[in-house]
């Protein structure tokens, strides 16, 4: 057969044979996925929830999506625009300012988001002194009393309604929640994702080398979770300022060590297969042998733990916000709502968002952590 | 004929998996007399396990089911009996023992908890009756010591040991049918005569029937009054022993009864040019005892060895399990650090650290027992074998990467156009062929065969045997084939060692060694070979 043929044969069995976009192994496990239909809608819902809150300055803002004015289109929901734009002298526009809603809408035109107000915004029209119940439990009278124009007033919309009332400062609940939603699921979800790297490739060199390495690292582990985590956090929080960033990196310290002990087993238990041993004979170099051959079987056991880390991760953050020990004072979340609603007992709406609003988030993560599990279970059949 | 003991009647079984029915069993009709050793042959995946695991429901039910077909045992349906009539049957008058010793014994108790269990479960047998009686049967299935050994936990015993405990449990009750799924096979060969002896006395003894489950010809040809030939879930061919194997009448039996590995190897050539030596090679375990750990004794794996592999030569590397023979060959290759001087092509290379070998590597290549865990289950075929080349010959482009794969597939019988396939979808003659083409893609001198043929049905052994052979003219190859089966071995090697405990016990060449074999441990491990006897007097393993 000569050079041309045999390259033409070559093609033409790779164009024969395509491979499909999943394995059949990855394949059979989204079909186990999909099985558990309680896992599957509840990764869906999760999936837009998380989604449309990762917009939520487009859905609770206290200043319009898009504005015209004199002409010019304006995004104040993107772009700062000093107030001497408009007639005023703040430094950014408070567009909640009848003067300045009055100016914009004589000279062109602005459209809001469905609820005109930030996680920080105050509502100083509530009806009475916060925390102010659900718009929708007053009657119109009440609702727009304290508006200039009373019924008639333009701002006195469902724009401006407070869907779930307002905390203690005459904040909106509803969109607290959606900022706290996202600031939660974001905080658990980097903090998961950094240490289920950190803690993979712990648990991976101490299961692939054993011995010394294992030895040392296991011990140092022993003594490092000894260490009381929330005492060490409300010491760190005396002293550095509490952050974000601040908060992720004091609890990644710790949260590694999760993944170690799965990850661990799992190489010390792979290192000696024997198509370890055979790539060891190829010559394959222990870096490669240990991402290609060793890392996928550790996979699914850290994949079948992520969601629930996962959980951990929020609860300890709104554990630590209700404590008054997170985030630092003003941001929005869950744990804050938490402590509001233990403090303003009178005010059971504060509560019952943030239970509700946690308790659906954890039973979403719990649900889909199961369906993974399913998902990754060999020997799941279905009959 | 007389009055049956066992009779199968059209029996089927179906297993459901996502909502696919599966036929393993396909209408079988068969019967077992009082006193008859009737066996099941087949290849894996047959159905013939399946036909004995349904004799006493053990099956996976719900997921398994039976379209159609009765078990009669002493004219009661077995099938359609309810779950406490069958417990009376089960362990009481059908007993069965399985191929894995390791895993049908309870790690946590001891051997004497084990067997009085039973005895005092089913014969309400008090503390120390079911003792006397353990003791009686462990002396029976040929335990040296009994009363040494009531304490022992399974781990402390071997292999053989172990599968002579289970037969003591399956015999606690004096059932009158005793159903054996491949209970040799996990053994070596010598041990596995020792058994086949033991059961065949135990039936005379008692006049028990027993149902043999098998893959291999000669304990067939050695045990049963009557054989059932299986393939594909059905019965193709059956009739007394003897005339199953001097007249086969079906084309399956027939295939199967060649199967058995043939040919010559190549001619002994010991001016060919020496691919690899080694020394006094030691392989020594450290025993570390005390609160420093400091070393008092050493696990001899592998004791002073000398063994040179020649150029287009098979250096057949025997002994029974646990003699140091993968060790040896671990060494040789350097897996695993050793003492003693090894020369690969006149350099030496048991100085080189793991790194220093890389480049070496190409040259020297292993091919694993199994072969269902060789290959990695994430990775196609391809990806496997390029692996290889991708660190030895980083230069090459993926076109003739792929070019190399598709030829080296061709070579070893395997269809190119099934390489981006997953290794599950292959059966295990087939893995064990793409093993082979994952080292031979490397174009190496030195292979050494880590028993490649002991996980194989016997006529895929035969298959993958000639392989070898062919591949080795081809590329003037040196093997070291290590095997605990002196057939394989016959038809491969043209130099023998025989290890045991870690030391050569004999070399020479093959045919010095199965002609005039000079140690009674040589000769022990050819006739429980070739004629599957038993030696008395200790000269093997228990």
């Amino acid at each position: 057969m000569s050079e041309f043929q045999s390259q033409a044969q070559v093609q033409r069995v790779r164009r024969r044979v395509s491979r499909p976009w999943l394995s059949p192994l990855n394949r059979r496990r989204w079909q186990n996925f999909k099985a558990n239909r309680r896992g599957y809608w509840s990764l869906w819902i999760f999936l837009v929830l998380f989604i449309l809150s990762l917009f939520a300055e487009f859905i609770a803002n206290d200043k319009p999506l898009i504005a015209s004015y004199n002409g010019e289109i304006l995004f104040p929901v993107v772009v700062d625009y000093p107030e001497e734009k408009f007639g005023g002298f703040l430094a950014v526009t408070d567009y909640r300012d009848p003067f300045i809603q009055e100016e914009i809408n004589s000279n062109g035109w602005m459209i809001w988001p469905p609820i005109r107000y930030s996680y920080r915004t105050v509502n100083s029209e509530i009806p009475e002194a916060a925390p102010a119940k659900p718009s929708w439990l007053y009657t119109q009278e009440e609702r727009c009393g304290r508006y200039p124009l009373g019924v008639d007033d333009p701002n006195c919309t469902v724009g401006n309604w407070n869907w779930l009332g307002t905390d203690d400062q005459a904040r909106d609940v509803l969109s607290r929640v959606i900022y706290g939603f996202r600031i939660s699921v974001l905080f658990g979800l980097i903090l998961t994702g950094a240490s289920a790297v950190i803690g993979v490739a712990s648990g991976a060199v101490q299961g692939y080398f054993g011995g010394w390495t294992d030895l040392i690292f296991q011990r140092f582990i022993e003594i490092w979770t000894s260490i009381p985590v929330l005492y060490l956090i409300l010491i760190i929080a005396a002293v550095l300022p509490p952050g974000f960033w601040i908060l992720l990196g004091i609890m990644l310290l710790f949260s590694w060590v999760a993944f170690v002990g799965v990850v661990r087993a799992e190489f010390l238990r792979a290192r000696n297969f024997e198509y370890v041993s055979a790539a060891r004979a190829l010559g394959v170099p222990n870096r490669t042998i240990m991402f290609r051959h060793l890392l996928p079987n550790a996979m699914v056991a850290t994949l079948t733990f992520l969601p629930f880390i996962l959980n951990g991760s929020i609860t300890t953050l709104t554990s630590l916000d209700f404590l008054g020990f997170g985030l630092p004072p003003g941001s929005p979340s869950l744990g804050e709502l938490l402590r509001q609603g233990q403090r303003n007992l009178n005010a059971p709406w504060l509560g019952v968002a943030g239970f509700l609003s946690l308790s659906i988030m954890l039973s979403l993560l719990i649900f889909i952590g199961e369906a993974v599990r399913d998902a990754f279970d060999p020997r799941k059949t279905f009959r | 004929m007389s009055q049956a003991l066992l009779s199968i009647r059209d029996l089927s079984v179906a297993f459901a998996q996502g909502g696919e029915e599966t036929l393993a069993v396909d209408h079988i009709s068969f019967d077992i007399a009082p006193g008859e050793t009737v066996a099941l042959v087949g290849e894996s995946g047959s159905g013939k396990s399946v036909t004995a695991l349904s004799v006493l429901k053990l099956l996976p039910y719900p997921a398994a089911s039976h379209p159609s077909g009765e078990i009669f045992y002493e004219g009661r349906n077995l099938l359609t009996t309810d779950e406490t009539a069958l417990r009376q049957v089960r362990g009481n008058r059908i007993s069965m023992i399985f191929q894995e010793p390791m895993t049908s014994l309870n790690p946590l108790h001891t051997i004497e908890k084990q067997v009085g269990e039973i005895l005092k479960l089913h014969r309400g047998m008090g503390e120390k009756a079911a003792k006397a009686r353990t003791l009686e049967l462990l002396h029976q299935v040929g335990i040296q010591e009994p009363e040494k050994r009531l304490d022992a936990f399974p781990h402390q015993l071997s292999g053989g040991q172990r599968q002579r405990v289970m037969i003591a449990m399956a015999l606690a009750n004096e059932p009158d049918l005793l159903i054996a799924d491949e209970p040799t096979t996990a053994l070596d060969v010598t041990v596995q005569a020792q058994i086949l002896e033991l059961l065949g006395r135990l039936r005379r003894e008692r006049d028990m029937s027993m149902l043999f489950i098998t893959h291999d010809l000669g304990v067939v040809r050695r045990v049963a009054d009557r054989v059932c030939v299986m393939t594909d879930g059905k019965i193709v061919e059956r009739g007394a022993t003897k005339e199953i194997f001097s007249n086969p009448q079906h084309a399956y039996t027939r295939h199967l009864l060649a199967a058995e590995p043939k040919g010559e190897p190549p001619q002994a050539n010991l001016s060919a040019e020496r691919v690899m030596e080694g020394q006094d090679i030691r392989v020594w375990f450290p025993i570390k005892k005390g609160f420093l750990r400091r070393t008092v004794d050493h696990v001899k794996g592998v004791d002073g060895v000398d063994v040179t592999v020649r150029a287009g030569q098979t250096l057949g590397v025997v002994g029974e399990s646990g003699s140091g023979k993968t060790t040896l060959g671990l060494a040789l290759s350097r897996m695993i650090s050793s003492r003693g001087e090894i020369r690969f092509d006149g350099q030496r290379i048991d100085t080189r650290s793991f790194s220093d070998m890389r480049p070496l590597r190409r040259q020297i290549q292993i091919v694993f027992q199994d072969p269902f865990g060789s290959l990695s289950p994430r990775m196609s075929v391809a990806e496997i074998i390029q692996e290889g080349l991708e660190i030895h010959e980083p230069q090459l482009s993926p076109e003739e990467r792929d070019r190399m794969v598709v030829d080296v597939l061709g070579e070893v019988g395997i269809d190119p156009e099934a390489r981006f396939r997953y290794p599950h979808e292959f059966s295990g003659g087939q893995r064990q062929r793409i093993a082979i083409a994952r080292a031979m893609v490397l174009k190496p001198r030195f292979v050494m065969l880590d028993e490649p043929t002991s996980a194989l049905d016997m006529s895929v052994q035969a298959q993958v045997v000639d392989l070898l052979r062919d591949l080795q003219k081809r590329y003037d190859l040196a093997y070291l084939f290590i095997s605990h089966d002196l057939k394989v071995i016959r038809a491969l090697a043209n130099e023998v060692v025989v290890m045991r405990s870690g030391k050569v016990v004999e070399a020479g060449t093959a045919d010095q060694i199965f002609h005039n074999p000079e140690t009674d441990y040589t000769r022990a491990l050819i006739a429980a070979a070739f004629d599957l006897a038993a030696v008395p007097g200790g000269v093997v393993s228990e």
